[in-house]
């Protein structure tokens, strides 16, 4: 029963210190499940933050689901899950309702027109980062760059959707699997 | 059924959105297109909302989203419908096969994915960029804020806290 309450306090508290996405949660997640609990080592964790990179789903929730799997199979896993959700859904329901509330009061206004900005540099900032080490960590940088031009032209022109995107960057993917590498 | 569409939708977003928390937004602008259910403007202040407060931003965003389109329930079912794939995927995994060798499987099948969602974000910060963006005063704004990010490291939080100093001041 402990091992529960321990899974769900800890993923609790990962939730609830852990801010925006990707690298940004590894200190917090490495503290509290490597290093105080012991659940799994620091190289399952970078190993699941690499694959994370490029696996389905936030990296965060399938960090908490593996480790919630290791100590108590599937109920660990649900339970370290919802743990970890469970700050999230508390705390942006309540700071939508206030936000909805305060809107159109001109000060927020121009508060949120110069947030709109700063949102804007900030995805940018993300798109640099994600390029850049994505290029660098290809084996095949010629392919990369292609799809990356072919994905950023067919959004321009023909306002694809995203999930046909990646369907279509999939269709690359399952080509490697069966071809092997797929330019050598 | 609004419950069911937007467990549906976001479940499908868990599942394709990959790489992370910023991958899930040029899926939220499909959300926009196809069922209106917010706009442009409001999932600029969901953007902002989300890196600035605890919680994954994948994670944040489903919620602000669903509890924008249908209330307290649509949050919670946005939010379930995302992790599930998650869930699911992870639990399989460990389950049935033999992990890393479905990892290095994996890691193959879906690295050409990575150069195409670099290129769903940057059409998604042009899409807020436009929002954003209106006249020179603005621009200079952004200029501003780019610059500091190149000089000054910082967390997300700041720079959402210092653009909105800006707004306030200037009055944007």
């Amino acid at each position: 029963m402990k091992v529960f309450t321990d899974l769900f306090f800890s993923f609790l508290k990962v939730g609830l210190f852990t801010f925006g996405g990707g690298y940004a949660m590894l200190p917090i997640l490495k503290d509290e499940v490597v290093i105080k609990r012991k659940w799994i080592t620091e190289d399952e964790l970078l190993n699941y933050f690499s694959i994370g990179q490029c696996t389905p789903g936030i990296i965060a929730i399938n960090v908490a689901t593996f480790c919630g799997y290791k100590l108590k199979k599937t109920i660990g896993a649900v339970i370290a899950t919802l743990a970890i959700i469970l700050p999230s859904l508390v705390i942006i329901m309540l700071a939508a309702s206030v936000l909805k509330e305060v809107m159109h009061h001109p000060v927020a206004l121009h508060i949120l027109g110069g947030v709109r900005i700063g949102v804007t540099a900030l995805l940018l900032k993300v798109v640099a980062e994600m390029g850049y080490r994505i290029y660098k960590d290809s084996q095949c940088k010629i392919l990369t760059s292609i799809i990356f031009i072919l994905a950023a032209f067919s959004l321009l022109f023909w306002h694809v959707s995203a999930l046909i995107i990646v369907l279509y960057a999939l269709a690359f993917g399952i080509a490697d699997l069966f071809k092997g590498r797929l330019v050598k | 059924m609004i419950y069911l569409t937007l467990f549906y939708s976001f479940f499908l977003i868990g599942l394709f959105a990959i790489g992370g928390g910023a991958a899930t937004i040029p899926f939220l602008f499909d959300l926009i297109r196809k069922y209106h259910w917010f706009t442009a403007s409001d999932l600029t202040n969901m953007i902002a909302v989300s890196e600035a407060t605890p919680g994954p931003l994948g994670v944040n965003m489903a919620t602000f989203a669903g509890f924008e389109t249908a209330g307290i329930l649509g949050g919670i079912t946005a939010t379930f419908g995302l992790v599930l794939p998650s869930v699911i995927i992870v639990v399989t995994i460990c389950k049935f096969i033999n992990k890393f060798a479905c990892d290095e499987a994996l890691h193959r099948l879906l690295k050409p994915v990575q150069p195409a969602v670099v290129a769903l974000i940057l059409n998604a910060a042009f899409k807020i960029a436009t929002i954003g963006i209106k006249d020179l005063l603005t621009f200079g704004v952004f200029c501003f804020i780019l610059l500091f990010m190149r000089y000054y490291k910082a967390g997300s939080i700041f720079y959402i806290v210092l653009s909105g100093v800006i707004g306030f001041a200037l009055k944007l």
